[in-house]
């Protein structure tokens, strides 16, 4: 029991991916057209925006911070594209830009508070969640802007290229693109390192010469560039700019955090545990109604998992303390 | 007041004048002066709460002083940070010892000063040299002739307390090329590692690097130390040597039963 332990506290995705493995298994095994390539498809499209911000979320976490407001600052940026395309006629790719450069300024909103007020991520999140979705209600007036509406890079992150028979979206791998790229930031570069250590342990990071502050600002700053690529994902998920759309993702992202194996403390976990923990919620929400359970099963099934998850969590913590 | 003659004349490598520090009420340090001189152990002793922890804290750029200023080879410094510190040679043991518990032990070793891979692969990508980081933390283990620890790649947690302050002193051995300041580093040791420490405590010293050495255990001050700043109550209660004062009579200033 110690070694599977000792393992486990080593490489914390390896329960999460034995979690997805035998729940794809046994979905397939309850409904056949569960791995169907259109129902992957739509599994992958279904995961694409908790994934992405996921990796926002996973990289705060790390730092023994949490983010309240991912899913409401994306919608804010989702919202502001769209109407800078429709009602103020921006081009295209200028309105991604104003959306991206919101999706920063929520990042920089939040790092600041956090580093120059040093208030608590949790206090100062639960804040923003409120201003995020309060400013979407001001700028959409609470209309949706359709996505024929739109110029059509916009909604381009929607649109599907084949792979292995399976029809995967642009934002798909968009995502999967970012994934690769924060997991290199995090494992190879020196930044990656002082991320771990300023979550592991703030006083000893200080005391070993890393500016903690500088650290963490950097990351929420890359949390919000995260946050208004993934706005752009949604549009074209959703073929539109809805100020309603995506009203669970702020938990939701939590989650897939928590049951991917990064720890709530800090310092541990990485964005592949995200990636799997987002994976195995959309196959259970996927896989539980195609076996026809109610909505209410699937939204039970996921409660179960988040407790089960942060169990497992604190028990491989007990490894050495 | 004992100061030995020798010194008096040269510069201090590191010296600090009149040093304050309070935490709100609490006075940590009350007007301290200290000096190190190039090629000497000092040793601070002084009771729990003397102001030790404190006063090395303020050499080292990990707390700012309230009060009093520090020169470095005659030149007046301000360390507003650790790193700052740092850059100029000087290295910490801190009592608390300052490791990243999730960080493996090579990790540990650099951070904050990572080597970076030559090429485009570490100029634009930015990636680090872990396998050379590896090697030289190897290197500069078995330099020390810490054995116990010859898997750098173990992360800091599952190392016991005496391989972690190895760790510790490992790193700030492989890095001081001004001043090596430890607080308190065979606390957590064995008797055979304690030696590992005080001899490589001389032998930093015999390569020009002047040690400050915070420790309770009297024989190991009296063996290594050239010199012993003697705090009490936030102040420095007097300067003696090994050869001036014996071990009975530093533990009576310490307390107070004798001036110093
Ligand atoms: N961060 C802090 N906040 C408040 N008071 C502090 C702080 N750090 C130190 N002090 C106080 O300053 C005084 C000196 O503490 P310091 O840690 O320097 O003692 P020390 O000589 O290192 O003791 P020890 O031998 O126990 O390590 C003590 O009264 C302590 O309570
Ligand atoms: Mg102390």
């Amino acid at each position: 029991m110690t070694t599977v332990r000792a393992i486990l506290h080593r490489y914390p995705a390896v329960s999460p991916a034995i979690v997805l493995v035998v729940s794809v298994i046994v979905f397939g095994l309850i409904n056949g057209r569960f791995l169907a390539p259109t129902n992957l498809s739509l599994i992958t499209q279904q995961v694409a925006v908790i994934g992405a911000l996921g990796i926002a979320e996973t990289l705060v976490i790390l730092t023994a911070g949490i983010d309240l407001s991912v899913g409401s600052a994306m919608v804010l940026s989702s919202i502001v594209i769209g109407n800078a395309a429709t009602g103020m006629g921006m081009p295209g790719p200028v309105a991604l830009l104003v959306g991206l450069a919101v999706g920063l300024a929520t990042g920089v909103l939040n790092g600041l508070l956090v580093t120059r007020l040093n208030l608590p991520p949790f206090i100062v999140t639960l804040g923003t969640l409120s201003i995020f979705t309060a400013l979407t209600l001001l700028v959409s007036s609470g209309a949706t802007v359709q996505g024929d509406a739109m110029p059509s890079i916009l909604t381009w992150t929607g649109l599907t290229v084949s792979v292995l028979g399976v029809d995967i979206t642009y934002g798909v791998l968009i995502t999967l693109l970012l994934y690769v790229v924060v997991s290199f930031a995090l494992a190879r570069t020196a930044w990656g390192r002082h991320v771990y250590a300023a979550g592991d342990d703030k006083e000893a990071a200080r005391l070993t010469g890393i500016r903690v502050s500088g650290v963490l600002l950097s990351v929420y700053l890359v949390a919000g560039a995260i946050v208004g690529i993934t706005a752009w994902i949604q549009i074209g998920r959703d073929f539109g700019a809805s100020p309603n759309a995506a009203t669970d993702a702020n938990l939701s992202v939590i989650t897939a955090v928590v049951i991917g194996g990064t720890s709530l403390f800090g310092g541990r976990g990485n964005v592949w545990g995200t990636l799997l923990g987002a994976l195995i919620v959309g196959v259970f929400r996927n896989g539980l109604a195609l076996a026809g359970l109610d909505v209410l099963y699937q939204t039970l099934a996921v409660g179960i998992l988040v407790i089960v998850a942060v169990s497992i969590d604190q028990w491989i913590r007990k490894v050495r303390k | 007041m004992n100061t030995t003659i020798a010194t008096a004349t040269r510069t201090p490598v590191l010296a600090a004048r009149r040093l304050v520090k309070t935490y709100g009420h609490v006075i940590g340090l009350d007007g301290v002066d200290l000096e190190l001189y190039a090629g000497e152990v000092l040793a601070i002793i002084g009771d729990n709460g003397a102001g030790k922890t404190t006063l090395i804290k303020c050499l080292t750029g990990a707390e700012i002083p309230d009060e009093g200023e520090l020169e470095l080879d005659g030149k007046p410094v301000r360390f507003r940070r650790p790193q700052d510190a740092r850059e100029a040679g000087i290295e910490t043991v801190y009592q608390s010892l300052a490791v990243s518990p999730a960080l493996d032990v090579a990790a540990n070793m650099f951070l904050g000063r990572e080597v970076r891979r030559s090429g485009a692969l570490g100029s634009v990508l930015r990636m680090v040299d872990t396998k050379q980081m590896r090697a030289r933390a190897r290197a500069e283990l078995t330099e020390l002739g810490i054995t116990t620890l010859q898997d750098v790649t173990v992360p800091i947690e599952n190392l016991s307390g005496g391989q972690r302050q190895a760790v510790a002193v490992a790193r700030a051995a492989a890095f001081g090329s001004k001043v090596v300041v430890l607080d308190e580093p065979t606390a957590a040791l064995g008797v055979r590692e304690s030696n590992q420490v005080l001899d490589l405590i001389k032998r930093l010293r015999d390569r020009g690097v002047p040690v400050i050495l915070i420790s309770h255990n009297m024989p190991h001050v009296f063996e290594v130390a050239d010199r012993i700043h003697v705090q009490r109550l936030g102040k420095r209660a007097a300067t003696i040597t090994p050869q001036s004062h014996s071990m009975t009579d530093a533990v009576a200033i310490m307390t107070g039963a004798m001036k110093g």
